[in-house]
């Protein structure tokens, strides 16, 4: 089973998310990764979805999500032409003495402090998943007291664009 | 980057939404529409005037607290009959008997909570059998939405699995796009249930009415018309096989492309099964029609399948019923699959030429490319089955469909249900409910029309046979409508009985008594070692009820045959009878099973013709 990354570009409705998640439950595909928000067309939003599925059942997710009378475009975004992001929060238990240390690390992952406190900080950083998998391996030592991490956002590499085509034409 | 965008959109056309897919033969004839201009109505009204403007007849349901505004203009409709049936769910059969009967729009009606919540088992039954059906139901108050108000039931989120496209309308402004949108999703591409559910102040409040709304599915672009590389594929496919058969489904009842197949059938002298949902759309009379395929297929037709080297699947789905184990399903064949639906083609069983399209316009395409390449094609032995024609003859020959009677000379359902079926002829409609009486009436009554039957195949409803047959009987009164239920189906929804007798709707119903939970028993008998658990209907001396005196107690003609004299009686005093129901009571013996029968999860391979018979194939080389 191999991960993919669909960038599903729905009507902006209530209750759209909810058929787009289910369809998933209901079929038995596994979801990876979630992610929702708007674009830059008024009225649609994008879900960017991991999905873990071999290529005929890839191909079955496809055709199903497209069934969807509010999906209006269902594209495959391959990891290598295409930009991928998560975005995490954690929080690292830092007092004065080890603050600049933490600070030098995340400096390598050109991650920042959000919020400081005697006693802890709150680090924001974006990459890929592994990335931030390594940047919270060596952030582990100090004790991490809380974290949250987004779902993946991917956008394809070049000029152009999804969007571009046919989606207002109604 | 792969761009799986939805195909060039349709335009759609308002005033075509009432009706099905279009198509050459049997375009079902809808009242015109007039552009109305605009006045002001309150919500329940424009939903009253939008049923009337899209060409909706009759609408089955209920009335309760959150739909009463709707019940209001209801009353003073001359267009719209509505029909009081007993159940919501006798309501959601009715629209499907009377959309599968017709191929028009089947509409039903209920309120918020309990009355749409009854409604999702013929929901269910829609989506999974292809059915153009358009569900309302009231809702609470939007202010209430969300607080586990009285009657309270979030139907939108409760049916998005089950149909193919819900509403949720809170805005009186808003109700007739919802009903025109509903109606053309429901009866474009590959039919289906659409729900629509109305928020009471939204049918209270005032807004204006004008005809036609727009339509706004950017999002909804079903392909009709197929890819003409393809299609030639498909023709190419079909010079070089040597034991092609078609295998035609309930899609080409959906797009009422009957008689293209028999054009298409007649052209290649290609071998034909039709499956459960697709039985009539080939006459049975058709000698190239080998019946049904699947559990309880014919020798002939599961055989053809299995030894095929190429099968056309049109409209079908390959689902587990009729390719039984599917790794070891029809082993050597191609397939060229066509369907309305992307997602149904390689789903099950991978094809080599996939064709998305309307099964008329595929057929017709296939109908033109055969022609063109038959004529061109000087290869020799191409086109020809002759062999493979012999084949399956010897096989329907040698392996008819047959019952034998029961020792003690009790009734048999099988030949009850093949004297109904002689006595009453191909024009009749024939509505069964599910479970061994489903089975012998797809076997043993000889279907030459499409929509002659119909039948919960996907879903497996029990209980769908009296109120589908009342709906068939409203959308066609002129025919005979006979339900061939079963006595564990019959008292599941036989309260429609009073819909009928109060609306003169003069449905036959035929109960195939055997006092049990037959299919079950029949499966107790073969792999539960004779276990009859929890499948007796009838443990004490006296009938519980009597079908007689229930049929009496409804106001309906109430009839009993226990034996092979009294049966052709019966069926001919209920046909004469035309001012009421009529129900007969047939006793029939418990230990009649279905006959072949492949069992659940083995290869089509084991089928076998009767109990301990396996058909002996000649050697294979």
């Amino acid at each position: 089973m191999s991960k993919h990354t669909l960038s599903v570009l729905v009507e902006d409705k209530p209750g759209v998310l909810t058929r787009v998640a289910a369809l998933f439950s209901r079929r038995g595909f596994n979801i990876d990764s979630l992610a929702v928000g708007p674009t830059e067309l008024a009225d649609i939003s994008r879900i960017t979805v991991v999905v873990e599925v071999e290529g005929a059942a890839l191909e079955q997710v496809t055709k199903q999500l497209n069934k969807l009378i509010e999906v209006l475009k269902v594209v495959e975004l391959d990891p290598h032409a295409s930009v991928q992001r998560e975005i995490l929060l954690v929080k690292v238990r830092a007092d004065p003495a080890t603050r600049s240390q933490v600070v030098d690390t995340i400096s390598l992952f050109k991650a920042k402090v959000v919020d400081v406190t005697t006693d802890a900080v709150v680090i924001e950083a974006t990459g890929t998943s592994e990335k931030l998998r390594a940047l919270l391996d060596v952030l582990e030592p100090f004790g991490i007291r809380e974290l949250v991490q987004s779902g993946m956002v991917a956008l394809g590499r070049g000029s152009r664009s999804i969007t571009d085509r046919s989606l207002r034409s109604a | 980057m792969s761009d799986t965008t939805k195909q060039a959109p349709s335009p759609a056309d308002v005033a075509s939404l009432a009706r099905p897919r279009p198509s050459a033969e049997g375009k079902p004839v809808q009242p015109a529409v007039a552009v109305t201009p605009a006045r002001e109505v309150t919500g329940a009204q424009a939903l009253v005037l939008s049923l009337e403007a899209i060409g909706c007849d009759t609408v089955f349901g209920i009335p309760g607290g959150a739909i009463l505004p709707a019940y209001d203009p209801m009353l003073d409709s001359k267009k719209v009959r509505h029909i009081l049936v007993r159940h919501e769910q006798g309501a959601g059969h009715a629209a499907e008997g009377y959309a599968s009967a017709t191929g028009r729009v089947g509409v039903c009606m209920a309120t918020s909570g309990p009355g749409a919540t009854n409604l999702v088992t013929p929901l269910a039954d829609a989506h999974m059998d292809s059915v153009p059906v358009v569900a309302i139901t009231g809702q609470v108050a939007s202010a209430a939405i969300g607080t586990d108000a009285f009657q309270e039931a979030d139907i939108r989120g409760i049916t998005m699995p089950i149909t193919k496209h819900n509403y949720l309308v809170t805005d009186a402004a808003k109700i007739p796009q919802a009903i025109a949108e509903a109606f053309h999703v429901a009866s474009t591409g590959r039919p289906g249930p659409v729900l629509v559910d109305i928020s009471k102040d939204a049918l209270q409040a005032t807004t204006t009415f004008s005809w036609p709304p727009p339509i706004d599915l950017p999002g909804y672009r079903p392909v009709t018309r197929p890819h003409g590389k393809q299609i030639r594929e498909a023709s190419r496919l079909m010079a070089a096989a040597r034991r092609p058969v078609l295998y035609v489904g309930g899609g080409v009842v959906r797009a009422r492309a009957s008689e293209a197949l028999r054009r298409l059938v007649e052209l290649t002298g290609i071998p034909v099964v039709t499956t459960l949902m697709a039985r009539g759309t080939v006459p049975d009379s058709e000698p190239l029609n080998l019946g049904m395929p699947g559990m309880h297929g014919t020798v002939a037709a599961v055989t053809g399948l299995q030894k095929s080297d190429l099968i056309i699947a049109l409209g079908a789905r390959f689902d587990d019923r009729v390719t039984g184990q599917l790794s070891t399903f029809a082993p050597d064949a191609k397939v060229i699959h066509a369907d309305i639906d992307p997602a149904e083609i390689s789903k099950n069983r991978i094809a080599d030429v996939p064709i998305v399209g309307d099964a008329g316009e595929v057929i017709r395409d296939l109908i033109e490319q055969v022609t063109l390449d038959r004529a061109t094609d000087d290869k020799p032995g191409g086109w020809d089955y002759e062999e493979w024609r012999a084949r399956v003859a010897e096989w329907k020959q040698t392996f008819p469909l047959g019952y034998t009677d029961s020792e003690d000379g009790t009734l048999s359902p099988q030949y009850v249900i093949e004297r109904i079926g002689a006595l009453s002829g191909p024009e009749a409609t024939y509505v069964a409910g599910v479970g061994q009486h489903q089975m012998w009436a797809a076997q043993f009554v000889q279907y030459e029309r499409p929509n002659a039957w119909l039948n919960s195949g996907g879903l497996g409803t029990m209980g769908y046979s009296v109120p589908a047959a009342m709906g068939a009987k409203v959308a066609e009164p002129e025919r005979t409508v006979w339900a061939i239920d079963g006595d564990g189906c019959f008292q599941m929804t036989n309260q429609e009985l009073a819909t009928c007798v109060i609306n003169h709707i003069p449905i036959k119903v035929a109960v195939i008594n055997n006092s049990s939970l037959g299919m079950v028993r029949q499966w107790q008998t073969l792999f539960y070692d004779e276990r009859y658990s929890n499948t007796n209907l009838q443990p004490l001396e006296q009938r519980v009820p009597d079908f007689v005196k229930l049929a009496d107690a409804y106001g309906c003609l109430g009839l009993r045959a226990e034996t092979p004299e009294e049966v052709d009686a019966a069926i001919r005093l209920a046909l004469e009878t035309d001012d009421r129901p009529v129900v007969i009571d047939f006793i029939v013996h418990r230990d009649a099973m279905v006959w072949p029968m492949v069992p659940a999860g083995v290869s089509n391979d084991m089928i076998q013709a009767a109990r301990h018979e396996a058909p002996v194939w000649e050697r294979e080389d």
